[in-house]
């Protein structure tokens, strides 16, 4: 199945190298890390710590919540917050992270 | 603690506008931002934003880059990438930055938060593959992202058509577009047209954009009623009642929006008054003629003080710069007067098309206040509409109440996506038409902050 999101083409784009769950991929510099998981092909960033639903970046400007990660061993970090950085290691968060209950 | 004499919040239209006129004027403005360039959501990336995007984006887009240019030319200072945690009536304001939490200070502060998509709980609103129609935006403006595989457009507002339109010249496939608007609507904003008129631009821009997606043979509905979102892990398809008749459309992306409201959280921690826009069914501040909200000092601009638009935002803020610029004593009132009145003028010719707009694009009140039983109206905490109509009936009076006993607008979001619809239910259960009942309590930290970023707080010394 094609992917949910594309990119367009932009011949002048700079590529950042970064892992999601510890996989290399690389994205485009400038892209929030939510962006970057969605272009990567991921559906979903996390599970809730409640019902243990999968769900996935929702508004992208930072107001819902439905995006936390963990970016480089820090939990709860709203992706679409923040920006790729060249060798960022970001992981899908499942339920309450740890140490964070 | 750092102190500055004026402090605005946000960088979008109101914001630049509004530290740029007062930097002009004399005054040391700081311009605080939660995005890593200026520009706010409306003018997203556009500093750096390639030019073939930029094209496509349209000139009301790139009229961003004049904005931005004219606020990096003036003395303003910018602190971007910076999260508010707390503003109280003193002025003092709390800021995470790189993970380390602060407080700063400002004799004035403006507040120039703009406005966030009215979130309208529907079933399977929260199943990966449903986004705002927002959010599809910001994914073109600031990554190039487009739908690669088909999308559907539902709700209500002019941002559907927009969206669609820019789809449609990145050569997305549209799958449909559905208007939840009801029929009626139509004939409740006839009334506004003469008026909206003066400002037709708008209007033709609307028509121009239906016509060539029409002409482009992408399948509109109008009179959506009973929409649901499916699907297991993640969304499959949007399910829906037109004509009479239920409806099936498979998509696995599904971009939904309902009009935008102030982004108040900010202008509510600090103790300003707000009422309820029966028009805008939102909560906006008071506030005077020149912006100043109901606490001495703090000024609230933009859609933060209620909807307008990027235009009026430009000019709001322009103005409240020139009122920052008198209280500060940098011009008396005559000055400021004679200063703001060009802005005047071209907001209020500005604004005659939003009383056509509110009723053209005015929700049903059915899809604010009456989810069915079984959808999660509290993301976070994952609350339905049935637990919180059974938390009405057993005493629960408000918004509040409700909230202590369900827990609803208590996890990460805190209660940015739940409290309009939490307050509308309530209201419509207790018939409550003028929303007396009220939202929730807005309580500093406004956004999450660990123990950790708390005690080491860097409050600085206090100038004595």
């Amino acid at each position: 199945m094609p992917s949910t999101f594309i990119r367009l083409e932009d011949p002048d784009s700079r590529w950042v190298n970064i892992q999601i769950d510890g996989k290399a991929t690389r994205a485009r510099e400038g892209d929030s890390v939510a962006a970057a998981l969605l272009a990567a092909g991921l559906r979903s960033c996390r599970t809730t710590p409640i019902s243990g639903k999968p769900r996935a970046p929702f508004c992208m400007m930072g107001v819902c919540y439905e995006c936390l990660v963990e970016i480089n061993g820090v939990p709860n970090r709203q992706s679409c917050q923040i920006t790729v950085q060249e060798g960022m290691q970001i992981r899908r968060q499942i339920g309450t992270a740890e140490g964070y209950s | 603690m750092e102190k500055h004499e004026l402090i605005v919040i946000g960088g979008g239209p109101a914001g630049l506008a509004a530290a740029t006129s007062a930097a002009n004027a004399g005054v040391e403005c700081l311009l605080i931002d939660e995005q890593a360039t200026p520009g706010g959501q409306i003018y997203r990336a556009v500093g750096t934003i390639p030019e073939k995007r930029a094209t496509l984006l349209g000139p009301d887009y790139q009229y961003g880059r004049k904005l931005v240019d004219q606020f990096n030319h003036s003395r303003a200072s910018y602190l971007s990438s910076t999260t508010l945690w707390n503003l109280n009536s003193q002025r003092q304001i709390g800021i995470l930055r790189d993970g380390k939490a602060s407080l700063i200070s400002a004799d004035r502060i403006i507040i120039a938060t703009g406005a966030m998509e009215r979130p309208v709980p529907f079933p399977g609103w929260t199943l990966p593959g449903v986004m705002s129609a927002g959010a599809g935006q910001i994914l073109l403006k600031s990554s190039g992202l487009v739908p690669g595989n088909g999308v559907v457009l539902a709700g209500i507002g002019p941002l559907l058509l927009l969206l669609a339109w820019q789809y449609l010249h990145a050569g997305v496939k549209i799958h449909a577009i559905l208007d939840m608007s009801p029929a009626g609507n139509l004939w409740r904003a006839l009334p506004y047209l003469p008026g909206a008129l003066l400002a037709h631009h708008y209007i033709l821009k609307g028509l121009r954009y239906q016509l060539q997606l029409k002409l482009a043979g992408v399948k509109f509905y109008s009179g959506v009623t009973e929409f649901h979102a499916v699907g297991g892990d993640t969304l499959e398809a949007v399910e829906f009642t037109h004509r009479g008749g239920r409806k099936r459309i498979d998509t696995q992306l599904l971009l939904s929006h309902f009009g935008v409201i102030p982004d108040s959280h900010l202008s509510r921690c600090a103790g300003c008054d707000h009422s309820w826009d029966p028009n805008q069914l939102c909560w906006r501040p008071v506030a005077d003629m020149w912006d100043n909200s109901s606490v001495d000092g703090i000024a609230i601009v933009g859609d933060g003080a209620g909807i307008g638009g990027a235009v009026a935002a430009r000019h709001a803020g322009r103005i409240a710069g020139f009122e920052a610029a008198r209280a500060l004593g940098r011009m008396d009132a005559k000055q400021r007067d004679i200063a703001a009145r060009k802005d005047q003028g071209w907001m209020r010719d500005d604004l005659r098309v939003r009383p056509f707009l509110e009723a053209r694009f005015h929700p049903p009140a059915e899809l604010l206040s009456a989810p069915p039983d079984e959808t999660i109206v509290c993301r976070c905490e994952e609350v339905n509409a049935g637990a919180i109509r059974t938390a009405i009936h057993s005493g629960h009076q408000d918004a509040n109440q409700v909230k202590f006993l369900t827990r609803c607008g208590m996890g990460p979001c805190q209660g940015r996506q739940c409290d309009n619809a939490v307050s509308q239910i309530v209201a419509r259960e207790l018939g409550d038409e003028k929303m007396v009942s009220g939202g929730y309590r807005i309580r500093p930290p406004i956004r999450p902050l660990t123990i950790e970023q708390l005690a080491a707080l860097d409050a600085g010394a206090d100038p004595k």
